[in-house]
């Protein structure tokens, strides 16, 4: 840990005399979601991006995670009071403190990760998540013999029926009598970290016909795919790729690439053309994507992978309307 | 005052400096210079009037909890289900405030905290009762009762009064009447004439409990059930008085969260505060003194511990959790420590 530190700073020192304007001086603060850093999925994902940032741009990151959900505004604003320059909060649960500390800050720059704030010193990082779901929907029925699939969310608020909603429609657009098992691992912030619990709902599923089950629960994911080991059967992994986690076992992974989002904002900012506004990342631009790579290559066939890749373009192109949860409330 | 109540004084605080002692060794290994680590918890908890706002915004939560464990403590009961009450109060108090949001301000916010006092001590009366008549014991029923409190708090927030403009599970926002305004001398930190009624209710629990003939009948069946039944006490009514006052006072908890902090009730507000109040409690040697200075020293620990992760290199959430676990640990073992202690000095008179 101290070596790898090391290391990073001598390289961020090395190349930061190149650099006009001392890098080394703007500060980025990151504020994580109640997962925590070490979830594997979404805030993993978002502290890559913040860490790639950190290394490449030179910039001083820290990292924080709330020890309750009345913290986030604390520390949103202890560190809005400090020298730091961006400040980013992952997750919706900081959206109102993120929207109080802005507009007592307006001259800090904040960013906001799937919920939209509306503020000119606040940039809002929106993801398609129903058109990466779409997709691997799609690849759960084209895996599935039983006709069965089961998809796992964390709580049951609209994001997540956003992914439950274009899932649903990926498989059935491959088989239209296919049966999907929906179920949620809890009630309240405490589902994303849950991991026992979501273990306990996907062996239910697999027994009850499941073959295939799309995790999308945060760090509670990782009771899926204990429960895809366990009974020999496969899982979709969530936000990160996690097809390293199980090899051979995880289907693919829906990515939402935080990571690059976040890179970008840090970008934008030590830059100066930091501005607020929304921001969408779908298909389109690679801000959702579905992993392949070798812990997955056996599963994946290239007739299905020539599928997959022109629902890609149909979704992108627009030929595929993916019907989106946010859209059908209002 | 004689050496035997200064000793009651000093002997809580050598098990805060022990435990904080630990606290600081932990963040050594973690590779952080402990004197450091200690600067910053004074000043992330009393540095500014914001931070020292903070503290009092975590302190008062801590006060109600711990009187409500303290009261049930001196009839001789234990109650853990200060969490599953303080949980039904603050949703009754937000329930109330967003199905009647227009009501005037004059009236609103006491309405409000009637309704928590009232559910909260409904659901600590249950235990109370269960235990008088039924024979069962409070400690298993109160804990059973924290799951079913939570269970009817999501059930309500998520499908009869969900706030349907975020994704964030939480009822709709009270009416304008029922917000108790906060107090701008803190600098934005949500401070509110909650932290007022805190100590004012701490006082009224002080002249209950040894200015009142029902407050010395439930100081009387606590210390010997015998006795009090030959000085033609009740015991089981007063158990039940008892777990309801004490539900009641857990309740208003929701008082500082709904009306004073966010204008609403939200699942998973409480960061245990119904389980801390037990350590608050025991520190305050069940005086509510006593536990209004112990709440403000857990307060001041929350705080401190919140900021740890910001404000040094090493020390992650999870290491200032396990300081703050170790304060509470050493309290608490000295606490019971001091009960037994208690005990057999009553058994030797």
């Amino acid at each position: 840990m101290k070596f790898t530190k090391f290391f990073a700073f001598s390289i961020a020192f090395a190349l930061s005399s190149t650099n006009a304007r001392g890098a080394d001086e703007f500060k980025v603060g990151l504020v994580l979601d109640r997962g925590g850093r070490d979830d594997k999925s979404f805030n993993a994902a978002a502290f890559r991006g913040a860490n790639q940032a950190q290394m490449q741009l030179h910039l001083n990151l820290k990292t924080v995670e709330a020890a309750d959900d009345n913290a986030y505004e604390t520390l949103l604003r202890s560190m809005a009071q400090k020298d730091f320059d961006l400040i980013i909060g992952v997750g919706v649960a900081q959206q109102e403190a993120i929207k109080k500390v802005s507009a007592q800050f307006p001259k800090k720059h904040f960013v906001i990760v799937d919920a939209e704030v509306k503020a000119p010193n606040v940039k809002s990082l929106m993801f398609k998540e129903h058109e990466g779901s779409y997709l691997v929907g799609a690849i759960a029925a084209m895996s599935s013999k039983s006709g069965k699939i089961g998809f796992v969310g964390g709580m049951s608020i609209p994001l997540i029926k956003r992914f439950e909603l274009g899932y649903e429609a990926g498989a059935k657009s491959v088989n239209p009598n296919i049966a999907v098992l929906k179920n949620y691992v809890g009630m309240t912030s405490e589902a994303w970290n849950n991991p026992p619990k979501a273990k306990e709902i996907a062996m239910q599923q697999y027994q009850g016909g499941a073959d295939v089950i799309f995790a999308a629960a945060g760090a509670s994911s990782s009771g899926v795919f204990d429960a895809a080991e366990d009974k020999k059967k496969y899982a979709i992994g969530v936000d990160s790729n996690q097809n390293w986690i199980k090899p051979g076992l995880i289907l693919t992974s829906m990515m939402k690439r935080l990571d690059v989002a976040i890179f970008q904002a840090c970008q934008s900012a030590l830059t100066g053309s930091f501005k607020g506004g929304t921001e969408n990342f779908g298909l389109s631009n690679n801000g959702i994507d579905y992993a392949l790579d070798e812990f997955n290559e056996k599963l994946i066939s290239p007739d299905m992978k020539k599928k997959i890749e022109s629902i890609k373009e149909a979704i992108i192109a627009g030929k595929i309307k993916v019907p989106d949860y946010y859209k059908q409330k209002g | 005052m004689n050496r035997g109540r200064l000793l009651e004084i000093l002997r809580p605080l050598v098990a805060v400096v022990i435990g904080l002692s630990l606290g600081l060794l932990v963040t050594l290994v973690a590779g952080e210079n402990p004197i450091h680590v200690l600067s910053v918890l004074l000043k992330s908890a009393f540095g500014s009037r914001y931070d020292f706002g903070m503290t009092l915004y975590y302190a008062t939560p801590l006060i109600f909890t711990g009187l409500s464990v303290a009261v049930a403590f001196h009839a001789g009961l234990f109650n853990i289900g200060a969490e599953g009450q303080l949980t039904l109060g603050a949703l009754a108090a937000a329930v109330l405030g967003a199905s009647f949001a227009g009501t005037p301000s004059w009236i609103a916010p006491i309405l409000a905290t009637l309704a928590a006092f009232l559910i909260g001590g409904i659901w600590g009366a249950i235990p109370g009762w269960l235990r008088a008549k039924r024979g069962s014991h409070e400690v298993i029923n109160t804990i059973m009762l924290n799951f079913i409190a939570g269970g009817i708090a999501s059930y309500l927030t998520l499908y009869w009064f969900r706030n349907l403009e975020t994704q964030n599970p939480e009822t709709r926002p009270i009416g304008p009447g029922f917000a108790i305004s906060q107090w701008a001398f803190f600098g934005g930190a949500p401070v509110s004439w909650a932290f007022a009624l805190a100590l004012l209710t701490a006082l009224a629990v002080w002249v209950f409990l040894w200015k009142t003939v029902p407050g010395y009948e439930l100081r009387a069946v606590g210390q010997s059930e015998g006795a009090a039944r030959v000085a033609r006490i009740d015991p089981a009514k007063v158990r039940i008085l008892a777990m309801a006052i004490a539900g009641g006072l857990a309740g208003l908890v929701g008082v500082g969260e709904v009306l004073g902090g966010a204008g609403k009730f939200k699942l998973g507000f409480s960061p245990d505060y119904g389980f801390i109040g037990i350590a608050v409690a025991l520190l305050g040697r069940n005086r509510p003194v006593g536990v209004v200075a112990a709440a403000i020293l857990f307060g001041a620990l929350h705080k401190g511990t919140a900021d740890l992760d910001l404000e040094t290199e090493h020390v992650t959430r999870d290491i200032s959790l396990v300081l703050q676990a170790l304060v509470i640990l050493c309290v608490s073992a000295e606490g019971l420590f001091h009960l037994r202690w208690l005990r057999k000095k009553r058994a030797a008179q």
